[in-house]
């Protein structure tokens, strides 16, 4: 593949080859998209990923099973919680620690307020990626709260490094239970207000519905998960569907894309799904805390150097950024003969040059945005 | 459906093409499917009725140097029915090929385009087997347990002193500096207060 172009095919007409990227503030991260166009019009978007390619799973095979937990949250910094939480499942699946209710409800609660937080990142920076710069200050302030609120329970703002093999690190600390609640009750006042600041403004509707249609039956062959998935009008949460943790204790719905302003998968129904799943989200936050059962916050006995026997698993987590799902291969040791993350930007990123022809190169921005793809989760 | 149910059908269809293994006491079971049947048998589960694997959630791969084979690992999942099957397939160590799966789910695309990238795995029938992550002259497959790092790719290096021993070499010439100055100290007039040396 021929990279760092920028010419002219021909005289005759408008054909160009040029690169989008890596530094491109719209890219969300270091990617480089070959462009193909002809004038305005696309050609052709080819994904060129690996700039942040920090062989994280060639890293699980040195680190012990303990160890491997920092190197999770750099998998998605964006919201670190889901790829501890997702290693931790695969791992207890693998030796059959039980893990303690309430480590499960902190689990649960830790993930939905960083779910909360990443789709505020994601909504915020599509919005500013599309011209509207207001809405993304809006975002970064609520999650700025958020932020706090997990710092005090782990004592980190990014990678919290927060999950334990069998339970989690920290219990809650004092107060924080009616300082999350206080936030919530503010933080669904405003989802009313974001709405009413972007998601129903006439121009960023315009600009976002019909854009980029991805059908269901695509959807599903591509392997788009999350709600890049549910935007396109399939009804499938992990959360739901295949509960692990705490989550079959709580009430709460699945927001699915049915043309909200457009037609079923674009990018405005994308963007709306995450609208609401913060909604969703918020509930369970506060489910957890008002029902969070008194125990111990890890499982007894998990040796410090761990060995697991010789065996293999897959689990499975909703991430913010849909179905993370993570394979471990054990050979006796007390080090991972493998461990593999799938993660939902890398298969988002696989759609994007069949979904590209035809798209203006704005709109190209805002297909990127729409499927919120976090660099580092292709390129681990 | 369990994986020993899936089995059966699988059996009953291809023969001794498709066998499984003991299951484990914990962790997922899995099934080995013959490379050159894969294509079919793969066909199969997402075409038939009570099957309908609709979404191929992982294709990967795990190296074996003992038994001198490269396991390619396929997470199978049915939205419909909520069930999932792990497939596996041996290739030779030496040179691994096996049929690409992009004809069934298009999904395999970039998950094949990985497995070759880190693992060296060819996929016949793949439309565009480049490298995904890598650079294209990159030498090796990393994700091999055998891979050994070229050091450095076009004049970047790839170690780093740790910058405890730079920090270190810094105090010890500083240290033998000041040892230097002040060892042939003239004895006609010894300095009133020792020099100030630059280690603070």
């Amino acid at each position: 593949m021929e990279k760092l172009i920028l010419r002219r095919v021909d005289r005759n007409n408008e054909e160009m080859i040029l690169n989008f990227g890596p530094q491109h503030p719209s890219t969300h991260g270091v990617i480089n998209f070959i462009v193909e166009t002809d004038g305005e019009v696309l050609r052709k978007a080819v994904p060129d990923v690996g700039y942040l390619h920090r062989s994280i799973e060639k890293i699980g095979e040195v680190t012990g099973w303990h160890g491997f937990m920092p190197f999770t949250d750099r998998i998605d910094y964006v919201a670190a919680m889901f790829p501890n939480e997702g290693y931790a499942t695969a791992v207890e699946r693998l030796t059959g620690i039980e893990v303690p209710r309430r480590a499960q409800y902190l689990r649960a609660i830790s993930c939905e307020l960083a779910r909360i937080a990443s789709h505020l990142v994601s909504l915020g920076t599509m919005s500013m990626d599309i011209g509207a710069f207001t809405p993304m200050l809006h975002g970064i302030r609520e999650r700025e709260t958020i932020n706090d609120l997990i710092e005090a329970l782990c004592g980190a703002r990014l990678t919290y490094n927060y999950h334990r093999i069998g339970g989690v690190a920290f219990d809650l600390p004092e107060g924080w239970k009616e300082r999350t609640l206080a936030f919530l009750d503010h933080f669904d006042k405003f989802l009313v207000e974001f709405d009413r600041l972007i998601s129903f403004n006439e121009i960023y509707v315009r600009r976002l519905a019909n854009v980029a249609v991805i059908t269901g039956k695509d959807a599903v062959d591509y392997g788009l998960v999350g709600p890049n998935l549910r935007g396109s009008g399939v009804d499938w949460d992990v959360r739901r569907d295949l509960p692990y943790g705490a989550y079959d204790d709580f009430e709460f719905a699945v927001p699915v894309g049915q043309g909200f302003k457009g037609t079923v998968g674009d990018c405005y129904d994308r963007y709306y799904c995450r609208c609401l799943e913060m909604g969703e989200s918020s509930k369970i936050v506060r489910q957890a805390l008002l029902q969070l059962p008194e125990g111990e916050i890890m499982a007894p006995k998990v040796a410090r150097n761990l060995k697991v026997e010789a065996g293999e698993a897959l689990s499975r987590v909703e991430s913010a950024r849909g179905e993370m799902a993570f394979y471990v291969v054990a050979d006796g040791t007390n080090k991972a003969y493998r461990v593999r993350a799938r993660t939902g930007s890398f298969t988002a990123m696989g759609i994007i040059e069949s979904a590209s022809p035809g798209l203006m190169i704005a709109d190209l921005v805002a297909l990127i945005a729409s499927l919120d793809v976090v660099a580092p989760e292709i390129d681990r | 459906m369990t994986t020993s149910e899936i089995h059966d059908l699988l059996k009953a269809r291809f023969g001794e093409d498709v066998s499984a293994a003991p299951p484990p006491p914990k962790g997922d079971a899995w099934l080995t499917v013959k490379a050159e049947r894969l294509v079919e048998v793969c066909r199969f589960l997402k075409e038939t009725a009570g099957l309908e694997f609709d979404f191929c959630e992982d294709l990967t791969a795990v190296d074996w140097p003992k038994r001198n084979v490269i396991e390619v690992v396929v997470h199978l999942l049915s939205y419909k029915l909520k069930h999932s099957l792990v497939l596996k397939v041996e290739a030779d160590r030496g040179s691994p090929v096996v049929p690409s799966l992009y004809p069934v789910w298009k999904t395999a695309d970039w998950f094949e385009r990985e497995v070759y990238d880190l693992f060296g795995v060819t996929f016949t029938g793949h439309p565009d087997l480049r490298r995904l992550l890598l650079p294209d002259d990159w030498v090796g497959f990393p994700l091999r347990k055998d891979y050994a790092e070229q050091g450095g790719w076009h004049g970047i290096d790839n170690v780093r002193e740790n910058p405890l021993v730079e920090l270190k070499r810094l105090d010890d010439s500083a240290r033998a500096e000041a040892a230097k100055s002040a060892s042939p100290a003239p004895a006609a007039a010894p300095p009133a207060t020792p020099a100030p040396t630059s280690q603070a």
